[in-house]
């Protein structure tokens, strides 16, 4: 396997003095496709927002380390130009700005070199080739009035221009029909190989498009297993109770 | 009356006397002596001295307005206000004395040295005759009438008499009176009959350095069946050192015709702009007024538009951003005086740092006014919980069959907004410049072009060091 992209150890955290995630580690490197499932309220999203630096959690005890290096100290918009990508879970509206616009400053912003307009509209054509998206999205404005699958077709366009090192994708998948499905895998697969991906997902059904190395089960802020693809599977068969811990010993 | 002055001028023959004295006058402060001597120099006709001296003296016994954020008016001392903006060399300051901070973002935003110098209040003029001209020939072939007021009195006083201070007499409040008694500048436009002016008609600094005086006066006539859209002001913070800029604008659109006046105007934060401006529609024509107002110390500013004919049709579309100290109060008049009238209003407003911005809506429907449409639409965006935002709705409805919609919101930017935005590698400050982009973008996209760029680029700088 390739490099290590993120490594998380012991990782505790807060929002508002109660507790979320409760000692969790996970290491990512290059190439690998990790998928974390778990019931709402597991610490799932949570994990997510915490990786890309939401000002909001807090570090009690624990480290992300990305690239080799501790990453507690940088800010949400560093992080996204040293190569982090989130794909939201409830994309945030912005009325008035343009999808175009929007694209290519985010671009221009985390790339080094400068942008060049004809360059950028020939990847931009590809890509949203690839997603099968229309150009009339490009003059609406972000998110604005889209419908879920919208806004997830636009969150896998930007993950497509950005070519992040590392991919969160937190629950990409929800609320989609089967197109919308198959379009999503399309823009996960398209980016994977050259990153370290971390899916959060509800359900089995994405990975029937989409080829983990490794399945996490989250309970309570924790991973409590681990395992290939069959472990997905088993959690679509029988649930989790069979990885809760008994109520009363 | 100045030394300087008197040399500008030339000689003595306008009547000018107590030269001692005249010189404090001149200067500083007003009287009707002031006033008359204003009228002599620009060798006006009589009855534009008779209007001025009226109006002179009604602004002295007129009280203050009591529409607007009028307490702070008291704060303006009159007799420390320069009258009349004296021409030429007289009114040069040193460049050293425009603040860094103009300075700067003249940089920032691009704008050639010699334009910096113009905006700061280096030289009392900067035109480019060669643009300026073309223009003036396209629409001299089409018999259309562009010129700056004073001039516009000089070669067609017929029609500036026959419409001057009709539809805001200066009576109409202590500062159309103020204006009135001492105007200087400002342009005068009449396009006849059928002519529709296709390009935007630009008062702008680049092209018109005239029309950017203290107390402009502006005058715009379409005849039956003609259009033109008129574009005035500049994104670039205008820094003066007089703290009182008071304009008036008066526009009629006949019949079936068509005014658009574009303006945006940024002041140093030390001036009081207080703009009367109003317009006439008569049977189905349409008035616009697209109206940006950022800086000054206080705004009031209330585009009106007078739907007299059956069929006009208004639309006021404003934005305004108070920053630190500022008081934006600005919105909208609109007065259906005839039957199966329409209008809408757009009032967008951003307010940072202890800013204040608050619409201030007048809607009139006679009882004779059957069938008449109105939308009103007040947004506004606070940026932290120190800024204030007001909404002063007034309507008076005489009418049953009126159709109104009101609507108003508040909103501040979301941390889920900003999350997503510097997910996507916008900086905080980009990440916000992005948001206030995106909100003026209703009020932006009615914009040329090249002001659409720069306004866009000023909010951007407008949210550095608004961070923290």
């Amino acid at each position: 396997m390739g490099e290590e992209i993120l490594r998380i150890e012991d990782l505790h955290v807060s929002v508002d003095e109660t507790p979320i995630l409760n000692g969790m580690s996970l290491t990512i490197n290059r190439g690998e496709i990790h998928v974390i499932m778990g019931r709402n309220g597991a610490g799932k999203s949570t994990l997510a927002s915490v990786i890309m630096g939401h000002p909001a959690y807090e570090i009690t005890k624990g480290s992300i380390h990305y690239m080799g290096a501790n990453i507690e100290e940088m800010s949400v918009f560093e992080r996204a130009r040293a190569g982090m990508f989130l794909s939201f879970q409830y994309p945030a509206v912005i009325p008035g700005v343009q999808v175009g616009t929007f694209l290519k400053k985010s671009v221009q912003s985390v790339r080094d070199e400068p942008l060049k307009g004809r360059e950028f509209r020939k990847e931009l054509n590809a890509a949203m080739k690839t997603l099968e998206m229309q150009k009339s999205v490009l003059s609406r404005y972000v998110n604005d009035g889209f419908s879920g699958g919208e806004k997830k077709r636009l969150e896998m366009l930007q993950m497509l221009l950005l070519q992040p090192t590392l991919a969160l994708l937190d629950e990409t998948d929800s609320g989609l029909d089967i197109d919308a499905l198959r379009i999503v895998a399309k823009g996960i697969n398209s980016v994977a190989p050259q990153a370290g991906s971390l899916i959060i997902t509800h359900y089995q059904r994405l990975l029937d498009h989409v080829q983990p190395h490794h399945v996490h089960v989250m309970i309570d802020g924790v991973i409590v297993e681990s395992g290939g693809p069959e472990l997905a599977l088993k959690l679509e068969e029988q649930g989790y109770e069979w990885l809760e811990a008994p109520k009363e010993a | 009356m100045s030394d300087e002055a008197r040399e500008a001028v030339g000689d003595y023959k306008f009547g000018f006397h107590d030269p001692e004295n005249a010189t404090i006058r001149f200067d500083k402060g007003l009287s009707e002596q002031v006033v008359r001597d204003i009228s002599a120099l620009k060798d006006e006709p009589e009855w534009m001295t008779d209007i001025r001296v009226k109006a002179y003296h009604h602004f002295m016994e007129r009280e203050m307005p009591n529409w607007g954020n009028c307490g702070e008016l008291n704060n303006i001392d009159f007799d420390n206000v320069t009258y009349f903006l004296r021409s030429s060399d007289a009114t040069e300051k040193d460049w050293d004395d425009v603040p860094d901070d103009i300075k700067n973002t003249f940089d920032r935003l691009g704008i050639p040295e010699a334009e910096q110098k113009w905006l700061g209040g280096v030289t009392a003029q900067y035109e480019s005759e060669a643009v300026y001209h073309s223009i003036r020939e396209d629409l001299e072939e089409q018999g259309v009438l562009f010129l700056d007021m004073d001039s516009g009195l000089k070669e067609h006083p017929e029609i500036v008499k026959k419409y001057f201070g009709t539809v805001i007499p200066y009576s109409d409040n202590k500062f159309s009176a103020l204006n009135t008694a001492v105007w200087s500048g400002g342009s005068f436009i009449y396009v006849p009959k059928g002519v529709h002016v296709e390009m935007p008609v630009q008062a702008y600094f680049r092209i018109n350095a005239k029309n950017m005086g203290q107390f402009e006066r502006t005058l715009i006539i379409a005849d039956e069946g003609s259009s033109i859209h008129y574009v005035e002001g500049c994104t670039a913070p205008t820094y003066s050192t007089d703290s009182l800029h008071s304009a008036v604008v008066e526009l009629i659109a006949m019949k079936d015709a068509k005014i658009r006046y574009s303006t945006i105007q940024n002041w140093s934060a030390n001036v009081y702009n207080l703009v009367t401006k109003r317009g006439v529609a008569h049977e189905n024509a349409t008035v616009e007024w697209v109206d940006g107002n950022i800086g000054s110390k206080l705004t009031m500013k209330y585009p009106a538009v007078l739907l007299k004919g059956e069929g006009a049709h208004a639309e006021v579309i404003s934005v305004a951003y108070a920053g630190a100290g500022q008081h934006q109060d600005a919105g909208a008049k609109v007065h259906h005086l005839a039957p199966n009238t329409t209008s809408s209003i757009l009032s967008k407003s951003i307010s940072k740092n202890g800013g204040r911005s608050s619409y201030r809506g007048m809607l009139q429907v006679t009882p004779k006014s059957h069938g008449c449409r109105s939308k009103i639409v007040c947004d506004a965006l606070m940026l932290d919980n120190d800024s204030r935002s007001d909404t002063y709705p007034t309507m008076e409805i005489g009418n049953s069959t009126a159709d109104l919609e009101h609507e108003a919101s508040v909103s501040k930017v979301s941390g889920d907004q900003l999350f997503y935005l510097m997910s996507r590698g916008f900086s905080e400050e980009e990440a916000m410049g992005l948001i206030v982009n995106g909100f003026f973008e209703p009020f932006t996209r009615e914009l040329p072009m090249e002001y659409a760029v720069e306004l866009n680029k000023l909010l951007e700088l407008e949210m550095e060091g608004s961070i923290g």
